[in-house]
């Protein structure tokens, strides 16, 4: 599994107050059950809170072990917010998408909308 | 020697000697202590002597300094790191995490760490690791039981990438560690201390445990200076040292003549006790003087006089030493005792005797050592610097000053026991004058003079002059000198008084 190619939402919805474009790398080991889970999740995320302005960046550390000193990456899954600024980093599968989006300085649309 | 497990050398001085041999191979080791207790310092020694001296290249994972800050740090120190990891002999990588950029948001695993420390390790092909502090994960990353967890496959897996590491930790309270490493490191654990006892900073090493082999428990004073790390265990290097044929002149050849008519013996050691004004130096500057005019060499450690000032007064006594300086035969090193810790001047010692090998050393005096430490270390150190000399097969002539004139012997007696020979220098008072008397309180494997002999320092030299006895009382002074009559007696008056 190598680097995906940029995945934009197709569903039109509402203009963000903030229209910032988010360029995410998701740091994963392998094709585990948890790497997989946290590509899931993290497209969902971004299909209902980042229609049209996000580029995931998957990153394989098996196959690449080199690029995990550069954003020190330490546990896996690891997702970082290159852009915008500044760099944040959700460890974890993104199961938890209350604290993923906390983590990505995005509010939920809607209270209780998971 | 018993079988142990197999062992990685550290190359650190004494600390091999401790471990009997180094640290557990292919095993992680603790190394836990306060801040700033050489930690990181010690790891990295093993890490540099790893790749220069026994081939073994090294990955060093730091978690707290960056590697800019490591490699001028450890320049400071004098190892230059920069043509070790141009040489891929040592890897450097610094691992971030910082709580304020982080964000849990799921399971997760120290996947990341792993992959990068076998990539670092398999890049260099490495045999040494050390990871300092780990701990610091805990600070950035709140899944407790998930670190712990996490930490043990990591040391598991440390053991099957057959690599000897060092992790580091932090002391916590009433712990080895905050989070309780030791718990997963089982097989080596050390321990440092740095501590300050009547205002000396004195730095500890202990040998907690080591799984499989025998260790010594005690603590070993250490310390840290530009050639790095050296430990000093208090225990002994034991007695299988070879014994050296031969005997040396005392450089007095009636001193010479009360021990068997042919001085000391070669490798051995020699106390000189005695009050202020006894003669001490001068002994010691005539044992000096003598292996030099032999053609060896002398090292000389002054702790009480300067270089020059010891040279103006054995001058004064018919000795002179500057021809001897001149050739380099004889190295003079004054210094004040309180000038470092007695751990740092035993080191400068060590030091010095590596790099000269002397034939023969002098310490002057040895009381003055005994002045900066606490008396059970400086036997232990004192012990190990005597046996050190002995190993080398130097002979070592020690002075010691006695404070109780009555009893000068009782003093001396915890260093005593390590020496070979001991003289004891005395005043005596008696009608109406001093007279300064030599005894040989011991001296192994010769047969020696049980007299106690008048000494006198004249400006030919040191003399001991010939028991006289009258009613069976030893006269001394101007009373031999009655006794003794004729113009014998009249030659000493004379020269008696012209040292007056």
């Amino acid at each position: 599994m190598s680097a995906k190619p940029t995945r934009q939402s197709r569903r039109p919805r509402k203009i963000q107050a903030t229209a910032q474009f988010y360029d995410l790398r998701l740091y994963v080991a392998g094709q585990t059950a948890r790497s997989l889970a946290a590509m899931a999740n993290l497209v969902k995320l971004c299909d209902e809170h980042l229609e049209g302005r996000y580029r995931i960046e998957v990153i394989d550390l098996l196959e690449h072990p080199q690029l995990a000193r550069g954003d020190q990456i330490v546990a896996l899954p690891t997702l970082v917010r290159k852009l915008p600024k500044p760099i944040r980093k959700l460890v974890g599968d993104l199961s938890n998408t209350e604290r993923a989006l906390v983590g990505l300085d995005l509010r939920p649309r809607a209270p209780g909308k998971t | 020697m018993a079988p142990s497990v197999p062992k990685s050398p550290t190359g650190i001085q004494g600390l091999d000697e401790i471990t009997g041999g180094g640290l557990p191979r292919g095993r992680p080791t603790l190394i836990c202590g306060g801040p700033g207790c050489g930690k990181t310092i010690l790891s990295m020694e093993f890490l540099i002597n790893g790749a220069r001296q026994f081939g073994e290249p090294g990955v060093f994972l730091s978690f707290e300094e960056t590697v800019e800050d490591l490699t001028q740090n450890f320049a400071s120190l004098g190892f230059d790191l920069r043509p070790l990891s141009a040489r891929k002999k040592v890897s450097l990588d610094y691992v971030r995490v910082m709580p304020s950029e982080i964000q849990e948001t799921g399971e997760y695993d120290l996947d990341g760490l792993f992959i990068r420390l076998g990539h670092a390790i398999d890049s260099i092909g490495a045999k040494r690791v050390v990871l300092d502090t780990i701990e610091t994960l805990f600070s950035g990353l709140s899944d407790t039981r998930l670190l712990r967890a996490e930490l043990r496959r990591l040391f598991d897996w440390l053991k099957t990438k057959g690599v000897t590491a060092i992790v580091t930790g932090e002391r916590g309270d009433g712990r080895m560690t905050r989070h309780g490493l030791e718990e997963y490191i089982t097989d080596c654990v050390i321990l440092l201390d740095h501590r300050v006892v009547d205002q000396n900073a004195t730095r500890r090493l202990r040998v907690v445990k080591f799984r499989g082999s025998t260790h010594g428990a005690n603590e070993a004073p250490f310390f840290i200076d530009e050639t790095g790390i050296s430990v000093l265990p208090i225990a002994s290097l034991g007695l299988q040292h070879r014994v050296p044929p031969g005997r040396v002149s005392t450089g007095v050849p009636d001193l010479d003549g009360m021990l068997g008519g042919k001085g000391y013996h070669r490798g051995s050691s020699i106390l000189v006790s005695g009050s202020a004004g006894t003669g001490k130096t001068s002994l010691g500057g005539y044992f000096a003087d003598a292996a030099c005019r032999r053609g060896e060499s002398a090292l000389y450690f002054a702790f009480e006089e300067s270089a020059a000032q010891i040279v103006r007064n054995l001058r004064s006594i018919g000795l002179e030493l500057e021809p001897s300086l001149r050739k380099r035969l004889l190295q003079i090193h004054a210094a004040r005792p309180t000038t470092s810790g007695l751990e740092g001047h035993l080191s400068a010692m060590h030091r010095l005797i590596e790099e000269q090998r002397p034939r023969v050393v002098i310490v002057d005096p040895i009381s003055n050592l005994i002045s900066v430490g606490t008396s059970v270390e400086v036997k232990a150190m004192l012990a190990r610097l005597i046996d050190f000399m002995k190993v080398r097969q130097m002979t070592a002539l020690f002075t010691s000053l006695t404070i109780d004139e009555g009893h000068p012997e009782g003093t001396d007696v915890g260093i005593s026991s390590f020496m070979d020979t001991w003289l004891v220098l005395r005043n005596i008072e008696m009608n109406g004058e001093r007279t300064r008397t030599l005894s040989v309180l011991k001296s192994r494997g010769m047969p020696h003079s049980n007299q106690v002999r008048e000494f006198v320092l004249t400006s030919r030299g040191l003399k001991l002059l010939e028991v006289v006895r009258h009613q069976g009382r030893v006269l001394v002074g101007s009373e031999r000198e009655a006794q003794g009559g004729g113009a014998v007696a009249a030659r000493r008056a004379a020269r008696r008084e012209s040292r007056r």
